[in-house]
């Protein structure tokens, strides 16, 4: 019996950077399923998997990556993205098939569900009981946790796993990663949704937010669209990115791809500067796995502010010109 | 001319805080109200503009109780022409019931020589956030799908799709008939006016009983969430607390 993990690459157009943060998190969290063996598939990427990747794919443990050789699969289509996985199910006999909770791993492994006829909890936590398996998953954007099972024994069992839901850990011993290839036959209905091109982004896209190491938030404390220039100065003097709340991005202050929470990007940094935001659970769902935070905010009981490590009560737009100074 | 069918969902309102009811069972949204997530609005957005720029027309559908006509309601007022309500219980049924819900609809309406072109969800429900009823209802019908749609612009039979959720923006050239989830971010939902909400108000409501038991979503219990326990460091007030924060910014060693 094996796990199956979709794994996606942290940047699909330099593969030398290797697996994503959260497969490697998936990867760890698959060995906490009951199965003997881990393997991966790693679809988009055709021709041999980088060396990077494949490290990522033994410190894992993982046995077989498999990987698809079809140049139609470079671009993205997740249903055809989903053909492979499912083979790969079927060639490694593969009890258990997880993702990521990302756009793509939820889409994708929808799919495979849904040809299959099986259920799909997504944005599982944690795994709460062995036998027969239960697990919890993030509903109403992380507030509160739902109870399902996972697998009746019969068939596949599909589930995404929320993002940094787990940390990720090497395995006790590393793994083979021996390279398949899957060849699936494709049909047109198959890559009838197929991205054509993708189009940079004027001031960026969420990559920059997600990958950031620090990110400078911003909610309705700001005040307006036109006040953002210390927030700016403040993420470029620490090399990181600009992230705010849905109010910001529904009053047309800031473009919706900076928007961090349950309908925004889901950050990691490992600091998190939160400035004139209140908190909210839709907020926290994206941000709530920050290494540190620290809270700028005029009310010291918001929730923002008691559930950061840090905070500093008072107005952002006099402590972040303060700040900037003293670090000038 | 595209017609459309946009499917909405009432869901507690979970801004502040979240409470179970008595039997821990499912969310009670009685105190905070209700209302169709924002993934939902966008969706409600789109398919009114298609259906303006092609001539076509929009139905809005929900599987609900009888409450649940205020968001059939709230879609009417900005514009939707027609309202179904599949008369059920929600927190009874999982995704893929609704999923098969929806295309009984669907099939029955192209049955009657009145298909839809376009059929649009949001991308994920707020309060079950299952990520899967519009990709498993084009699997029901044999469409295409695409997740995460945040722009729609239709060209004759096909439609130009954008997503930037995740990363770049990935277009897509779909053939209609399709399917979207739609994502926030890349359409500002319009308000009602006034002659809006009269008409609302006065709409027929088209009310159908499903036709099959649900299997249900699998839910074996709910657990709100402890606040977790505050061990926050007050560094200071206003700008004085300046030099202490750069110390911390320093000590975690994001100082460059
Ligand atoms: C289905 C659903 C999905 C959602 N998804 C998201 C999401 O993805 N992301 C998200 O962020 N929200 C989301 N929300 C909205 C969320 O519930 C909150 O409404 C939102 O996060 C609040 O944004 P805010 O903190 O900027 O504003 P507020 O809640 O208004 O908070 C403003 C804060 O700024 C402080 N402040 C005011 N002036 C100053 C100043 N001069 N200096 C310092 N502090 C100041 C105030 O004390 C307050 O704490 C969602 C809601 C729903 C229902």
């Amino acid at each position: 019996m094996s796990v199956l993990v979709l794994v996606e690459p942290e940047d699909l157009d330099d593969l030398g950077a290797g697996l994503s943060v959260v497969s490697q998190e998936v990867l760890t969290f698959a060995r906490s399923l009951p199965g003997d063996e881990v393997d991966a598939v790693l679809v988009g990427a055709v021709g041999q998997p980088t060396e990077a990747v494949l490290a990522h794919c033994r410190e894992q443990g993982v046995r077989t990556l498999h990987v698809s050789p079809d140049a139609r699969l470079e671009r993205y289509a997740a249903r055809a993205w989903a053909r492979v996985v499912d083979a790969a199910a079927e060639a490694g006999g593969a009890a258990y098939l997880i993702g990521g909770g990302t756009p793509h791993g939820n889409e994708v492994l929808a799919h495979v569900a849904a040809a299959r006829s099986v259920p799909m909890p997504c944005n599982v936590v944690a795994v709460v009981q062995s036998e027969p398996l239960e697990v919890e998953r993030q509903v109403v954007g992380g507030a509160v946790l739902e109870r399902v099972a996972l697998g009746d024994g019969a068939g596949l069992a599909v589930a995404s796993v929320a993002g940094h839901a787990v940390a990720p850990q090497a395995a006790p011993s590393p793994g083979p990663a021996h390279v398949a290839e899957v060849d699936v036959e494709l049909t047109d209905a198959d890559l009838a949704a197929q991205v054509v091109r993708i189009e940079a982004r004027e001031g960026g896209d969420t990559s920059a937010l997600t990958g950031a190491n620090v990110v400078v938030g911003a909610g309705r404390g700001v005040g307006g669209p036109d006040q953002f220039d210390d927030v700016e100065a403040l993420a470029a003097r620490l090399g990181g990115a600009v992230g705010v709340s849905r109010v910001v991005t529904s009053l047309g202050w800031r473009p919706h791809h900076e928007q961090v929470g349950q309908t925004g990007s889901r950050i990691a940094p490992d600091l998190y500067l939160a400035c004139g935001i209140s908190g909210a659970i839709q907020h926290w769902a994206g941000c709530s796995s920050s290494k540190t935070i620290i809270a700028i905010n005029t009310d010291g009981e918001a929730p923002m502010v008691t559930k950061a490590r840090y905070a500093v009560i008072g107005d952002m737009h006099e402590v972040i010109p303060a700040v900037l100074e003293e670090l000038s | 001319m595209a017609d459309v069918l946009v499917c909405v969902k009432r869901a507690p309102d979970t801004s502040g805080e979240v409470v179970l009811t008595a039997d821990g069972g499912s969310i009670d949204g009685r105190y905070a109200g209700y209302s169709m997530s924002s993934h939902e609005e966008c969706a409600v957005e789109i398919a009114v503009s298609v259906a303006g720029d092609t001539g076509g027309s929009v139905t809005v559908l929900t599987l609900g109780d009888d409450d649940s006509v205020e968001q059939l309601r709230a879609a009417l007022a900005v514009g939707a022409d027609e309202a179904v309500r599949i008369d059920a219980t929600a927190d009874d049924y999982g995704p893929a019931d609704v999923a098969a819900a929806i295309a009984e609809v669907v099939q029955a309406r192209a049955g009657e020589g009145r298909p839809f072109d376009l059929v649009l969800v949001g991308n994920d429900a707020a309060d079950t956030g299952d990520h899967q009823v519009g990709i498993r209802l084009a699997h029901l019908l044999d469409r295409p799908v695409v997740a995460g749609a945040q722009e729609v612009a239709v060209s004759g039979d096909r439609l130009e799709v954008r997503s930037s959720v995740s990363g770049p923006t990935e277009v897509f050239d779909v053939p209609m008939p399709a399917v979207l989830t739609v994502w926030e971010g890349g359409v500002e939902p319009r308000y009602p006016n006034i002659s809006g909400r009269m008409k609302a108000k006065k709409a027929r409501i088209e009310v159908l009983e499903p036709s099959g038991a649900p299997r249900g979503s699998g839910r074996l219990g709910l657990r709100v969430l402890p606040p977790p326990e505050s061990n926050v460091e007050v560094l200071g007030e206003g700008k004085t607390a300046a030099p202490r924060l750069v110390d911390v910014l320093r000590e975690l060693g994001v100082v460059r």
